[in-house]
C-alpha cells in the first residue's frame, strides 16, 4: 500500500473510532440534563441517582472522546499537510472557533459537574450539565461547518494556489451545513437515547432498580420517538440535496451506473460489478428513488457514467468515481439501522400503557442488543459521506491524493508505525472502557463505592465482579 | 500588518496558558508513582487535579486550532515535520487522560498499577517532546524552499534539544510540586513542598544553561534583544523568588512565581523567534515567518473578533472553576 493509502486508512480508522464516542456524549448530556432538571424541580432523589448513574457511563465515554479528539485536530497537519496548507485559511477557522467557543465550555463544566455535587447548589449544578450539553452541540456545529465546506465549498476564492475565505457568512449559510448539522445532531440525540433504552432494558430484564430504569427507559424512549422520525426526514432532504450538490455521490450511493428514466426505482440490495459498471442483480422498489429525490412522481437521476464524463469535461482527465459498493452498502446499512430504531422506539412507546414493557422479556432482550444500532448507523453514515466524496478531499477543488503530507516529511513507514500504535492503544482503551461500563452497569444505582470510606468495604464490593483478566 | 503580529501573540498566549496550567498537571503526573506509595496517597494526589485537568488541556486544543487557522503553513510544516514526535505526544496525552479517568474505577491492584505507570509515562513523554520541539524551533530544522521538512525523527535529537527536554522536565516537576503544596491532601502538601524546595535548584541551573546556550545558537544571532534577556532574567528570578516564598511558607506565592517563570520562558522563546516561527537550518531565506505562513487579513480579522470576545469569557468561567475547587483535597471527597 502507498503512503496515501496508509494515510487514508489511518484517517478512517481513527475517525470512526472517535465517532463511536461522540454521539453518545452529545445525546447523553441532554438526557442527563433533563433528569437532573426534573430532580431540581421535584426533589425526587431517584432522578438524582439516575443522573449520577448515567453520568458515570457518560464520563467514561467522554474521556475516550476527548483524548481521541486530540488526534482529530492534529492529524490534518500530521498526515494531510498539503491539504492543511491549501485550505487552512478557510478550514482552520471553524476548528479554532470550535475549541474556543465549544470545547472550553464542555471541558470546564464537565469538571464542575463531576466534582461539584457537594460544592454547588442543586440548581447551579443542573446548570453545569446544561452548559456541557450546549457545548457538545456547539462543538458539533463548528466541526460540521468545516466538514460541510469539504462537501460543498462556498465563500472562498483561489489565491496563490490556496483557497482563502472571502465570506464567513457564506460559510455559515452553506446549504450543506443546514442539512448535515440537524441530521448529525438528531442522530446523536437518538444515539444517546438508544444507549439509554438498551441499558435500561438490560437492567429491567434482570429486575435491577426497576423504578429508576423504568423511568430512564421512558424518558429515552420519548426522545427516541421524536428524534428517530426527524432524523429520517432531515436525512432525506440531505440526500435530496445531493441531486444538485454532489450528483456523483448520489449515483454511487444508489449504484446507478446510467442515468435513470423519469421513474427511477430504489434498490434495496444489489450485487455490484464495479469493473464492468453494471449491477448483475438488484431488488428494487419502483418509483421510490424519484420520489425521494424530487418529492414528485417524475424526474431523472444522473448515472455514474454520465457524471464521470461531465467531470472529465470540467476538471480534465481522471477517474472521478468513488468506491461504489462501499458507498452503496454503507448508505443502506445506515438506512436499515435507522429504520429499525424508529420501529423499536414506536413499539416501545406502544408498550408504555400500563407499563407493559416491564413484562415483555423478549422485547427487552431485543432492546438491550439494539445498542449496536446507533453505532452502526453513525459509522456507516460517515463512511458513506466521506467515501462517497472521493476522489476529492474538497469536492471539486482538491483531490485527496494532492492533500497528503509530503513524502520527504512523512514517509509511509511513519504512518504505518503510528497506525499500528493507535490501533493497539485504541483497542486497549476500548477494551478498558467496555470493562468499566460493564462494571458500572452491573452495579446499577446501588452503593456508590466513591462514597465508601473504608477501603476494605470497597474490596468486598468489587471482588465478585470478575477475575484478573483485564489487570 | 498588525493582525499577523496579534495572532503571533495570541498563539503565544494560548501556549503560555497551556504550559502554566498543564505544566503542573504533567508535574503531578511525573511525580505520581514516586511520591505516592499507598493507594490512598495516589488517589489523593490525582484528586488534586481531577476537576481541572480537562479544562487545562483545552488550552492545547485551542493553541492547535489557532495555529491552524492563523498560520496554516506553520501548522502544516511543523506537524508533518515533527510527525513521530507529535504522535508520541498524542499517545502520551491519550494514556494520561484515559488513565486519570479510568484508574480508580476498578479496585484491582494490577489495573491501578498499570494506569499509574501510564499516567507517569504519558506525562513524562509529553514534557520531553515539548522541550525538544521548542528547542528545535529555535535551533532550526532542515526546511527546504517549499516549506517542507526534509529531516527525520533523528534530526530532532541534539544536545540543545535534549537539554531543553531536561529543563522542561525539571521545571514542570517544580511546578507540580508547588501545586501539590497548596492543593494536595496533608501528605501531598508535605511531599509537594519537599519536591519544590529540593528540585528548584537543579531546575534553575538547567534553565540558566539552556538560556545561555539558546542565546549563543547561530540561529539566535541578531534575535536576542533586551526584552528576551529581561524575560530570561524574570524566569530565573521567578524561580528564586518561588524558593524564597516556599522558605517563608507562602506556598501560594511560590506557585504564582513558578507560573510566572513558565510564562516568561514561553514568552522569551516566542520573542527570540519573532518574526520567524520555524527556523530553517538549511538557509535563512527559507525560514517560516509570520509573513509567509499567515492566513489572509480577512480570516485573521474574523478570528480576532471571535478570540477577543470569547477569551475573556473563557478566563472568567475557568477562574470560577478554580474558585469553586479552591480548597485542598481532603480524604472525605476523593473521587479519583
Amino acid at each position: 500500500m502507498t503512503q496515501l493509502g496508509w494515510a487514508e486508512l489511518q484517517f478512517g480508522v481513527t475517525t470512526v473510532f472517535h465517532y463511536f464516542f461522540v454521539p453518545v456524549t452529545i445525546g447523553l448530556s441532554f438526557l442527563i440534563a433533563i433528569m437532573e432538571t426534573v430532580y431540581v424541580r421535584t426533589k425526587d432523589t431517584v432522578y438524582r441517582d439516575m443522573a449520577k448513574f448515567w453520568g458515570h457511563l457518560f464520563l467514561i465515554n467522554f474521556a475516550v472522546g476527548v483524548v481521541t479528539g486530540l488526534l482529530q485536530e492534529f492529524q490534518f497537519g500530521l498526515d494531510w499537510a498539503n491539504y492543511s496548507k491549501y485550505v487552512g485559511d478557510i478550514f482552520g477557522a471553524p476548528l479554532a472557533i470550535e475549541a474556543l467557543a465549544a470545547f472550553f465550555l464542555e471541558s470546564t463544566f464537565i469538571g464542575a459537574w463531576t466534582f461539584g455535587w457537594d460544592r454547588l447548589s442543586a440548581r447551579a449544578h443542573a446548570v453545569t450539565i446544561w452548559l456541557v450539553a450546549l457545548g457538545t452541540t456547539l462543538s458539533a456545529f463548528w466541526i460540521l461547518t468545516a466538514n460541510a465546506w469539504m462537501q460543498e465549498p462556498v465563500g472562498y476564492a483561489l489565491h496563490n494556489g490556496q483557497a482563502v475565505m472571502t465570506s464567513f457568512s457564506a460559510v455559515l449559510a452553506n446549504p450543506q451545513l443546514w442539512v448535515e448539522f440537524p441530521h448529525t445532531e438528531l442522530a446523536a440525540l437518538l444515539s444517546g437515547a438508544f444507549f439509554m433504552m438498551a441499558i435500561s432494558s438490560y437492567q429491567l430484564l434482570r429486575k435491577k432498580n426497576v423504578t429508576a430504569f423504568a423511568r430512564s427507559f421512558k424518558i429515552s424512549t420519548i426522545v427516541a420517538v421524536i428524534t428517530s422520525v426527524l432524523v429520517i426526514f432531515v436525512g432525506d432532504s440531505q440526500a435530496a440535496h445531493l441531486v444538485q450538490a454532489q450528483p456523483m455521490k448520489l449515483a454511487a450511493a444508489e449504484s446507478l451506473w446510467n442515468t435513470s428514466s423519469v421513474h427511477a426505482p430504489w434498490s434495496v440490495v444489489a450485487v455490484i460489478d464495479a469493473k464492468n459498471h453494471t449491477d448483475p442483480f438488484q431488488i428494487q422498489i419502483p418509483e421510490l428513488l424519484t420520489i425521494l429525490a424530487y418529492k414528485k412522481l417524475s424526474g431523472r437521476i444522473q448515472g455514474i457514467n454520465q457524471v464521470q464524463s461531465q467531470m472529465v469535461h470540467q476538471y480534465g482527465p481522471g477517474n472521478y468515481i468513488p468506491p461504489v459498493a462501499i458507498t452503496f452498502y454503507s448508505f443502506r446499512i445506515m438506512i436499515f439501522a435507522g429504520t429499525a430504531m424508529l420501529l423499536l422506539a414506536y413499539y416501545a412507546l406502544y408498550l408504555f400503557r400500563k407499563n407493559r414493557f416491564l413484562e415483555r422479556r423478549v422485547f427487552l432482550k431485543i432492546m438491550s442488543w439494539s445498542i449496536a444500532l446507533p453505532y452502526l448507523a453513525n459509522s456507516m453514515g460517515w463512511i458513506m459521506t466521506e467515501v462517497g466524496r472521493q476522489p476529492w478531499v474538497v469536492y471539486g477543488l482538491q483531490l485527496t491524493k494532492d492533500g497528503v503530507s509530503p513524502l520527504a516529511s512523512v514517509p509511509s513507514l511513519d504512518i504505518e508505525l503510528s497506525l499500528l500504535a493507535f490501533s493497539l492503544f485504541y483497542g486497549a482503551i476500548a477494551y478498558a472502557a467496555v470493562h468499566l461500563w460493564k462494571k458500572v452497569i452491573g452495579r446499577g444505582l446501588d452503593a456508590d463505592p466513591e462514597r465508601i470510606k473504608d477501603p476494605s468495604d470497597v474490596d468486598s464490593l468489587f471482588l465478585g465482579t470478575g477475575g484478573d483478566a483485564a489487570g | 500588518m498588525a493582525l499577523r503580529e496579534l495572532w503571533f501573540v495570541l498563539v503565544g498566549v494560548l501556549t503560555t496558558g497551556y504550559f502554566i496550567l498543564e505544566g503542573f498537571d504533567y508535574g503531578v503526573g511525573m511525580l505520581h508513582p514516586w511520591l505516592n506509595h499507598t493507594d490512598t496517597e495516589r488517589r489523593a494526589s490525582l484528586s488534586s487535579i481531577a476537576p481541572i485537568w480537562a479544562a487545562n488541556e483545552v488550552w492545547l486544543v485551542a493553541a492547535g486550532g489557532a495555529l491552524f487557522a492563523a498560520f496554516p503553513n506553520w501548522y502544516a510544516t511543523m506537524f508533518s515535520g515533527f510527525y513521530l514526535a507529535l504522535i508520541l505526544v498524542l499517545l502520551g496525552l491519550i494514556v494520561r487522560g484515559v488513565g486519570m479517568e479510568f484508574r480508580s474505577q476498578d479496585r484491582r491492584r494490577g489495573w491501578r498499577g498499570l494506569w499509574d505507570w501510564l499516567i507517569f509515562s504519558g506525562s513524562l513523554v509529553v514534557t520531553i517532546i515539548w522541550g525538544m520541539a521548542f528547542s528545535n524551533l529555535l535551533r532550526g530544522v532542515p526546511i527546504n524552499r517549499h516549506m517542507i521538512y526534509v529531516g527525520t525523527f533523528g534530526t530532532l535529537f541534539n544536545g540543545f534539544s535534549l537539554w531543553g527536554a531536561l529543563t522542561f522536565v525539571l521545571l514542570f516537576i517544580v511546578h507540580g510540586g508547588g501545586y501539590l503544596a497548596i492543593k494536595g491532601d496533608a501528605y501531598s502538601r508535605k511531599m509537594g513542598r519537599l519536591v519544590e524546595s529540593k528540585m528548584i535548584w537543579p531546575a534553575t541551573g538547567a534553565m540558566v544553561v539552556w538560556f545561555i546556550w539558546m542565546d549563543h545558537l547561530p540561529s539566535s544571532q541578531g534575535h536576542v534583544g533586551d526584552l528576551a534577556i529581561i524575560l530570561q532574567g524574570v524566569v530565573v528570578l521567578g524561580l528564586l523568588m518561588a524558593r524564597l516564598a516556599g522558605y517563608l511558607t507562602k506556598y501560594r506565592w511560590a506557585f504564582a512565581f513558578n507560573s510566572l517563570s513558565i510564562a516568561a520562558t514561553i514568552i522569551a522563546i516566542f520573542r527570540i523567534l519573532f518574526p520567524r516561527v520555524m527556523v530553517s537550518s538549511l538557509n535563512a531565506a527559507w525560514n517560516l515567518t509570520i509573513n509567509n505562513t499567515a492566513s489572509t487579513a480577512y480570516t485573521l480579522g474574523i478570528m480576532s473578533v471571535t478570540a477577543i470576545v470569547i477569551l475573556p469569557i473563557i478566563i472568567g468561567y475557568q477562574s470560577w472553576l478554580y474558585w469553586t475547587f479552591r480548597r485542598p483535597v481532603n480524604d472525605q471527597e476523593m473521587k479519583y
